[in-house]
């Protein structure tokens, strides 16, 4: 929960605190707790009380509950445009005179009056007084008098009046505040059971009632609206937005818009170009030069492909002489008019194999399965270009990327391997981690802050409500889980637009189930390697992504954590209007901004860390920096040798396995990476190793353990900043652990007894935990009344 | 008793009475369904729940579930 502070222009020593919005100052939701708590202990000197003008009745009932608490109060009536384009009237003397306090004309969106009433707010801070002028019935009266004698005497008088609202409402918050005795609250106890009989209803239920009541005066007195009746353009549009048949497919629609464009076309393309330009290689500015370079450089992959397909042709090789080779080239003669070249995928490590043709490419070939040029053709492409690798700096305007020239200048400078090593591949790659989401971030910050402020957001909640609920999330989780699919650290990012705390947590905390975009190669990977290339691995990477996210909804909701946090789904459906771009823009900004605020020192320090484990180590017994092919002595893969045997339950306890499992907290498609280097080097190929040293039991039970422990830093540190509290990000992080842990054991020992290797105690092991979490999904549960966690005094 | 949940789309009902307590009864009173005031039934979500009514001139969504504690005539 958080409050914005703020300076007033042109005001020394104004200081503006921005409250969570509220409907009420009820003690049951954690809005209106925290907000109730600045109020009644940090005391402001005023309140600016800013309220809808076109929605006057219920919003003039939390002011009726803001004059009572002895602060100086300004009311600000928003979108006074709207108002008087509606042709309706607003009595502002008259509504002045009936609430005790002033009254100010504003529109925020139209910028009119703000200062105004700033000002008016100041002034009400130095002189003013507010006194509520707003009566209940006499027995409620009686009984209030009754308790500010008895209870609430030694509060300052103009405090005295809320207070004994509170306790007469039997408000708990505030009646463990006072600390009355028992003697005082039995006597207090008669007078609220007298009034409670005298008007048929609870004490709370009658205060309520009656604040209405004298709203709905108020408004008879001060309001006439013009139009009544006719349909306005907002009612049109939600006729069509939530309507029980179009509701659903234009929902699909909007979902569909978001993702596409926030994380397949410009998203994709910022990342691309955050990633591997500016802290990649480099990049072409404004694009001039891509097509030519890519076009030249797959003519090139082709050439060599189909060369190296009939004569094993290596350029890479250290010896390699591009004369003789040619040579040796022009005199081959085929033993046959097509051979067959492995090509290495560099996601996946996939090796494919594509047939290469020695003259004529038949018209009935397989084009994904062929190299696109003869081998006669790559001989005189070579002949003409040479065997170097086409460079893109070769083509249109080419920019380095920042490791790049950092890179030259620390050559230049003659810095140490290690100190290049930790500038580039430490810090640069750190805080390239953190920067290369962002340009995807705001794209879909931008999306999200028009999809709410227009008031569909609000929509979505009201369309998916009825799914979402049972496993204790908000219908806006659906945005965030969405978005997951692409990339969990926006994600994550995108809970901000659920405002109920419990669903928001809940949502923080699930999200990173949903397989990313990042560990689809690792994915790949598994079912390639262990699983004959099986399409059902990659889908049941899916289900179980769902399925986790329904299982923990269900057992968290019934935690301890989560149960004291009643959350009663009455939520307000906002008139559709046109966002103003200034709105949408800070919204976005703000959001990216505090992302590489919040989570880039986790992000930059993890990514050091991990760095330097994997590139240090004892070799021969002294101390050295690695190269990449050593990592085996590095100290992570100690420190893997050493945790190695807490996943023996799950099958795969060695080290390599350990290790690539930590190098896939940096990013996830690392784990490919690792294992590539930990699995390779042998005589087969990675995955004839990986085949060799899984099972297929033991490699799922490795796949989805890494599918759903912590995410990868990068979405730790989006969790720390959404969560804004070390306890819940450890809480989360450990529960995603704990959870993944739980599911590969399962996998592994129920597995095991099917192919035979079964272990009694794993077996048992398997069981009880099958067991405990039947147990967290069917115990009995019921929705909190109260709210019993405790919120932290500001 | 009638409750709200009862109402059909597009039918007007007046509260006579609140039943239930705690949270959800209060939030249901903060947002102004209240003894005497007039719910206008707008439509049902696509799934079948929450409802939408128009209240005190505003729009509110609430559930079948919470609905049901709304007694009305």
């Amino acid at each position: 929960m958080e409050k914005k502070e703020g300076k007033l222009k042109k005001h020394d020593g104004v200081t503006i605190t921005d409250l969570p919005g509220i409907y009420s100052l009820s003690p049951y939701t954690l809005e209106e707790v925290v907000a109730r708590n600045y109020l009644i202990h940090e005391r402001p000197d005023a309140i600016l009380n800013i309220i809808d003008g076109t929605n006057l009745e219920r919003n003039l009932y939390l002011t009726t509950q803001l004059t009572e608490l002895g602060i100086p109060v300004v009311v600000a009536i928003n979108m006074m445009d709207v108002v008087k384009k509606n042709g309706d009237r607003i009595n502002i003397e008259e509504l002045s005179k009936a609430l005790g306090c002033k009254v100010a004309e504003i529109s925020a969106l139209k910028g009119t009056g703000i200062m105004e009433a700033a000002e008016m707010a100041i002034d009400a801070a130095q002189n003013g007084k507010t006194v509520p002028m707003h009566t209940f019935s006499g027995a409620v009266e009686h009984a209030i008098a009754h308790i500010e004698e008895a209870a609430v005497h030694n509060k300052p008088e103009e405090q005295q009046r809320w207070y004994a609202i509170k306790i007469f409402e039997r408000d708990d918050k505030v009646l463990e505040q006072v600390g009355l005795d028992a003697a005082t609250l039995s006597h207090i106890e008669a007078d609220i059971k007298a009034a409670e009989e005298e008007l048929d209803d609870d004490a709370e239920s009658i205060i309520t009632n009656e604040r209405y009541v004298y709203i709905g005066e108020l408004i008879k007195r001060c309001y006439r609206k013009k139009s009544a009746g006719k349909l306005s353009a907002s009612d049109k549009i939600d006729r069509v937005v939530t309507n029980r048949w179009l509701g659903l497919p234009i929902f699909a629609a909007v979902m569909f818009l978001v993702y596409y464009v926030a994380m397949i076309t410009v998203g994709a393309a910022a990342t691309d170009w955050a990633n591997d330009g500016l802290f990649g290689d480099g990049w072409h500015l404004f694009g001039i030069g891509t097509a030519a370079y890519e076009e030249t450089s797959d003519e090139y992959t082709a050439a060599m492909q189909a060369a190296g397909a009939f004569t094993g042709l290596d350029a890479e090789a250290e010896d390699f002489d591009g004369a003789a080779a040619l040579a040796e080239l022009k005199a081959f003669v085929p033993a046959a008019d097509s051979a067959v070249v492995g090509v290495e995928d560099e996601e996946t490590l996939a090796i494919n194999e594509l047939t290469a043709y020695y003259d004529v490419i038949p018209e009935d070939a397989d084009e994904e399965a062929t190299v696109p040029v003869t081998y006669l053709e790559a001989v005189n492409y070579l002949e003409e270009n040479g065997f170097e690798e086409p460079d893109p700096a070769d083509f249109g305007v080419w920019i380095p990327g920042i490791p790049v020239l950092i890179g030259n200048g620390l050559e230049a400078a003659g810095a140490a391997d290690w100190l290049s090593g930790l500038i580039n591949d430490g810090i640069v790659a750190g805080v390239g981690a953190v920067l290369g989401f962002v340009p995807q971030m705001l794209v879909l910050f931008l999306l999200l802050a028009f999809l709410e402020s227009c008031g569909y957001m609000a929509r979505i909640a009201f369309v998916l409500d009825r799914v979402f609920r049972k496993f204790g999330l908000s219908g806006k989780s659906f945005i965030p889980m969405l978005i997951g699919t692409g990339c969990g650290v926006p994600g994550i990012m995108a809970s901000r637009t659920i405002e109920n705390e419990r669903d928001r947590r809940m949502t923080i905390m699930t999200t990173t189930f949903i397989p990313c975009g990042a560990k689809v190669p690792f994915i790949a990977m598994i079912a390639g390697a262990i699983f004959g290339g099986s399409a059902w691995v990659a889908t049941s990477a899916y289900f179980i992504g769902m399925a986790a996210i329904i299982l923990s909804g269900i057992m968290l909701k019934k935690t301890k954590m989560f149960s004291g946090d009643p959350a009663p789904f009455v939520m307000e459906l906002p008139a559709y209007h046109w966002p103003t771009a200034g709105n949408v823009l800070r919204s976005m900004w703000e959001r990216g901004w505090s992302f590489i605020k919040k989570a880039g020192t986790i992000i930059l320090l993890s990514t050091i860390v991990v760095w330097f484990t994997t590139y240090f180590g004892f070799v021969d017994g002294t101390f050295r920096m690695l190269s990449e092919e050593e990592i085996d002595c590095s100290i992570l893969a100690a420190v893997g040798g050493v945790i190695a045997w807490i996943f023996k339950p799950l099958g795969w306890g060695n080290w390599q396995a350990a290790v690539a499992s930590i190098t896939g907290l940096v990013a996830k498609e690392n784990i490919v990476g690792t294992m590539g280097i930990l699995y390779g080097g042998g005589d087969g190929t990675v995955y004839q190793t990986l085949a060799a040293a899984f099972t297929g039991i033991t490699g799922y039970s490795f796949l989805v353990f890494n599918l759903l422990c912590a995410p990868c830093f990068a979405a730790i540190g989006a969790i720390r900043r959404e969560m804004n509290s070390a306890r819940w990000t450890w809480f989360a992080i450990g529960y995603q652990c704990l959870f993944a842990y739980a599911i590969s054991l399962m996998i592994y020992q129920f597995g095991s007894v099917f192919t035979g290797g079964m272990n009694v105690i794993g077996l048992i092991a398997a069981a009880a935990v099958l067991a405990a979490m039947l147990y967290m999904l069917f115990r009995p549960y019921k929705e909190a009344a109260t709210l019993t966690r405790k919120v932290q005094k500001s | 008793m009638k409750t709200l949940r009862q109402v059909n789309v597009g039918d007007t009902a007046k509260v006579v009475k609140l039943h239930g307590e705690g949270a959800v009864k209060r939030r249901i009173m903060d947002m102004g369904i209240t003894k005497g005031v007039e719910v206008y039934v707008r439509k049902v979500a696509p799934l079948g729940d929450p409802i939408e009514v128009t209240v005190r001139g505003y729009e509110l969504s609430i559930r079948k579930a919470d609905a049901e504690m709304i007694e009305i005539v």
